[in-house]
């Protein structure tokens, strides 16, 4: 990128506005959103009340659980339950 | 973790665990997949949420399947032309998602010139960084900004001005080739 001038510059920087703050914070949670889901899964892999619980109400249990129902999580839960 | 961190060092430690390299990543890359969504593909606020959530969650699953890291950008740049387009399709507006796919490339371009700008942007003094972030980016008058940074009016504008030719010699500089476009990625 050579002989860019100042204008084309200022349009440039204006091109790539910040998106919403909280839409940033979900995307960084992801890894420990994830690390939950897989705990939550672990544990509905040797205890079958739960995961049936898992099944049935699944926001539920993610609030019992104190977890906030993120889509995150919620997909991967299901996505693993098979629902 | 510092900002000048490269892409491929940022992949390798995402790869490693590191949820600070994640979090840059996403820090990176957010405003360059969100103008993807809503501004080359005119998606409203709703499904430019949605895709931008879907990108990164598809980064963070196949950041292993990347073979080359310093294709990272194009690499999200495919990604998320993609997810728009599904977008676009799965809502009935298949010829629309079709017509803005084709005309997505020159969009693409600009906007992979403004990412290189913007790293570049980063690469200045905290204060040039806030300065023309505030007038450029947020839109901020001379004003707005004199009275954040306790500065008269001004002194703002030619902080400004000193600080362009900052970016632009930083821009020129290092006048890196904005690495394999969007297209060269196998989709």
């Amino acid at each position: 990128m050579t002989g860019t001038g100042e204008e084309r510059l200022a349009e440039l920087l204006s091109a790539l506005p910040a998106p919403p703050r909280g839409w940033v914070e979900s995307a960084q949670e992801l890894p420990r959103l994830r690390a939950e889901a897989d705990r939550l899964l672990a544990r509905a892999e040797t205890d079958t009340a739960f995961r049936q619980a898992l099944v049935a109400d699944l926001e539920a249990v993610l609030r019992r659980e104190g977890i906030e129902p993120s889509r995150p999580v919620i997909e991967r839960l299901l996505s693993s339950l098979g629902t | 973790m510092a900002e000048h961190i490269s892409d491929e060092q940022l992949v390798a430690s995402c790869r490693a665990g590191d949820e600070q390299a994640w979090q840059l990543l996403v820090s990176r890359y957010a405003r360059y997949v969100y103008a993807i969504a809503a501004q080359a593909f005119r998606l409203p606020a709703y499904d430019a949420e949605d895709v931008f959530q879907d990108v990164f969650a598809r980064v963070y699953e196949r950041l292993g399947t990347l073979r080359d890291p310093s294709a990272l950008r194009p690499w999200i740049a495919q990604l998320t032309r993609n997810a728009c387009v599904d977008r676009l399709r799965t809502s009935g507006r298949e010829q629309l998602g079709d017509q803005l796919d084709e005309a997505a490339d020159d969009e693409l371009e600009r906007l992979d010139e403004a990412y290189a700008v913007r790293q570049a942007l980063g690469r200045l003094t905290p204060e040039c960084q806030e300065v023309l972030d505030r007038f450029f980016c947020r839109d901020e008058s001379y004003r707005t900004i004199g009275e954040a940074l306790s500065l008269p009016s001004g002194t703002i504008a030619s902080r400004i001005s000193r600080c362009l030719g900052k970016l632009r010699v930083e821009v020129e500089g290092r006048s890196e080739p904005l690495a394999a476009s969007s297209e060269q990625v196998a989709r």
